[in-house]
């Protein structure tokens, strides 16, 4: 069957098998697919939730962990949640929110699995404050290439190359990980406009203490407005600051109850004249929301959850992420070099998201200490043309590039920005990994 | 007083749905199955998504002379019971080996309904409950490539009709579900129209609805009741070439 990524782009012909127990998996690992064009052990990826923007959970043969979807444990005094690796963020959030527990760390949907979210060792809001999601992972069960599963902790081999390490390390069965006490499920959110983009850093480093921050960034505006952004800072509320009437039930909050996109909308919807109309008016929206509210979790952290099926709207074609981090010492000349560039061809993108990084310790993760700028480009010829240039830019500025939302990066450009996958690579030869978890995306990386 | 649902097969992905569905309404649950051992792993994961008390039950829908032991034996007489045992087996088997027949035949038909005969009476003496039974489609007309789970599923679904008779004016309802194709472990890897296809989860909560509003017959996509009456309707001159 043909599989996708969130992207869309690209597709590969590939089988997909849904086991139900590790005995079930452990075959597949093994022995293959029972049936379809990937007969014998390996190549094999795990796939969560699809939500992997390029080709990083596609592949000849992904094995889907929609069975492993139960969770196991929880310890109310440390919040140390065990489960298995199909259960999404959403999931967690609904079973303990009610409790007075949130994710110590989310990205910008909830509908992701844990395997997939300690696979790209994904990063949220907090990323500056409190790290990301792999700091607050206190095991991991892995099945490696003989079938057997392994709990490692932080510090092994296993655990650092796992965490980041794109599901090529073997299939993710169950972790534990670490929930903080929330008093409610209301953020308290700062709105800053900042007209340009030295104003949107500026903004950043000024309100570095906050818990959460993010900027959405309008790339369609040139000359003097290049960069403007609408920066939102957010803290958890605690009971006493919201109104009388929500003390009672503080963790009842508003919840999306938004359409879905039923078609693919035809290619053409999203166009440089939309997209610049949208950043426009979401710019002059954001200019005018009251500088502090207070607003539910759901909106906050995953405003395009609202819209089921978002991806439909940039059509069967699909569309493209880039996100790259640019360190701090070259960060500015960066941003704008980059800004620059997708202004001069009039690519624009749809959206576009900004934020400030903190220091990374991980081995392989992505973040690192600057600031990180994520794009999504309609499927073209016109954006395609563009990546290599974006990507040069990247390059010469130090920066490097996430893989749970590349497509179409090549070998070289990995190798350049990011030595520490020639490690990663050297390593799985020696457990026998090699060939045997594989998805399109370490194929064209040569990983 | 918290409420009760039992659940009959509870190691089915529709049963799962279920009772992840009635435990988010703050059910307690009782799984039942035989090897109830395997279904500790899911009575945890109740407990912790939607704390109510999850209790696992041996049971055998073909030892048929053991159930009022086994409804005995439950903590409490439940204040719903869904019934959602069921094998599709091999229609091929079927018709060669008596046997493999006469499995499907018992468990589709004759363990369901012995069953849900002997709830719905303690129901009654009680005063009230609700008897669920999870039919087919496939018993709305019997079709070369699964008849014989067919006529098990047509003589569940009489069953059902009969009892929601029989209990009309007491305080006991019954409800007949036929969800139609269902992306479960029973139809995995058949080629299904998506359009036809339901989620376990979107069964569970048609049961739900039904309980709630009162229903008597489900089916879980409008379109199926549609789909059967043309089937139901066809006559048979015709609908014998068919090939469905």
């Amino acid at each position: 069957m043909q599989l996708e990524g969130w992207g869309r782009y690209p597709r590969t012909e590939g089988t997909l098998s849904a086991p139900r127990d590790t005995a079930a998996l452990a075959a597949l690992v093994t022995e293959g697919p029972a049936t379809g064009s990937a007969k014998g052990p390996g190549p094999l990826i795990a796939r969560g939730m699809g939500r992997a923007y390029g080709d990083a959970a596609i592949g000849r043969h992904a094995v889907s962990t929609r069975h492993f979807n139960r969770m196991i444990a929880f310890d109310d005094q440390t919040g140390q949640l065990t489960a298995e690796s199909g259960v999404t963020l959403g999931e967690i959030i609904d079973a303990f929110l009610p409790r007075g527990w949130f994710l110590s760390v989310t990205p910008g949907t909830q509908f992701v699995s844990l395997g997939g979210a300690i696979a790209a060792d994904v990063h949220g809001k907090n990323h500056h404050s409190e790290g990301s999601f792999g700091t607050f992972v206190d095991w991991i069960e892995v099945m490696g290439p003989d079938g057997r599963v392994t709990r490692t902790l932080p510090g092994e081999d296993l655990f650092e190359w796992t965490l980041g390490g794109m599901g090529l390390t073997g299939v993710i069965v169950r972790c534990a990980i670490r929930l903080k006490r929330v008093e409610s499920g209301w953020i308290r959110q700062q709105t800053i406009a900042a007209p340009n983009l030295d104003a949107a850093l500026a903004a950043f480093e000024r309100t570095y203490a906050a818990t959460y921050s993010m900027a959405w960034i309008d790339c369609a505006a040139s000359g003097a407005t290049m960069g403007r952004s609408i920066v939102m800072n957010g803290e958890h509320a605690s009971r006493a600051e919201l109104p009388a009437a929500h003390r009672g039930t503080p963790f009842v909050t508003p919840r999306h109850k938004g359409p879905r996109v039923p078609v693919d909308l035809p290619g053409f919807v999203l166009n440089p004249w939309s997209i610049r109309a949208f950043n426009a008016l979401y710019y002059q929206k954001g200019a005018h929301t009251p500088p502090s509210s207070l607003v539910g979790w759901e909106p906050f952290f995953y405003p395009l959850d609202a819209i089921r099926d978002w991806n439909r709207i940039y059509g069967r074609k699909g569309f493209m992420q880039f996100q790259c981090v640019v360190p701090l010492e070259s960060h500015a000349e960066g941003l704008r070099a980059i800004l620059e560039a997708i202004s001069r061809t009039g690519a624009g993108s749809f959206l576009a998201v900004l934020k400030r990084f903190g220091a990374q310790n991980s081995r392989l993760s992505f973040p690192m200490e600057g600031y990180t700028l994520a794009l999504d480009f309609p499927m073209t010829q016109r954006s395609l043309a563009l990546m290599p240039e974006l990507d040069r830019i990247t390059a010469d500025h130090g920066g490097r590039f996430y893989l749970a939302k590349d497509s179409r990066m090549s070998a070289d450009t990995l190798r350049r920005t990011d030595p520490r996958w020639q490690d990663f690579s050297a390593w799985r030869s020696t457990q026998g990994m090699t060939g045997r978890f594989t998805s399109a995306q370490s194929e064209r990386l040569g990983l | 007083m918290t409420a009760t649902v039992l659940i009959l097969g509870a190691r089915s992905d529709i049963a799962r749905a279920c009772a992840h569905r009635y435990a988010q309404e703050g059910y307690d649950v009782q799984l039942a199955a035989r090897d109830a051992a395997t279904l500790d792993a899911d009575a945890q994961d109740l407990r912790l998504r939607h704390r109510v008390a999850v209790s696992t039950h041996e049971f055998d829908v073909l030892d048929t002379a053991g159930f009022a032991a086994f409804l005995d034996s439950l903590p409490v007489l439940p204040d719903t019971a869904i019934c959602a045992v069921g094998v599709m087996g091999d229609q091929v088997a079927s018709q060669t080996d008596p046997a493999a027949a006469a499995r499907v035949m018992r468990t589709n038909f004759e363990g369901p309904a012995l069953i849900l005969e002997q709830l719905a009476a303690r129901f009654e003496t009680r005063g009230h409950g609700a008897v669920i039974g999870i039919s087919s489609v496939a018993g709305d007309r019997g079709r070369a490539s699964n008849y014989v789970y067919g006529a098990a599923k047509a003589g569940f679904t009489a069953y059902l009709s009969g009892l929601r008779n029989r209990l009309s004016r007491s305080q006991v309802q019954v409800i007949t579900v036929k969800p139609g194709f269902v992306a479960t472990r029973m139809t995995e890897g058949m080629d299904l129209n998506p359009r036809l296809t339901a989620t376990p989860q979107a069964v569970a909560h048609a049961i739900w609805r039904a309980q709630r509003k009162q229903r008597d017959i489900v089916y879980v996509k409008p379109v199926w009741r549609l789909v059967m009456t043309v089937i139901r309707t066809l006559p048979e001159v015709v609908f014998k070439r068919t090939r469905l």
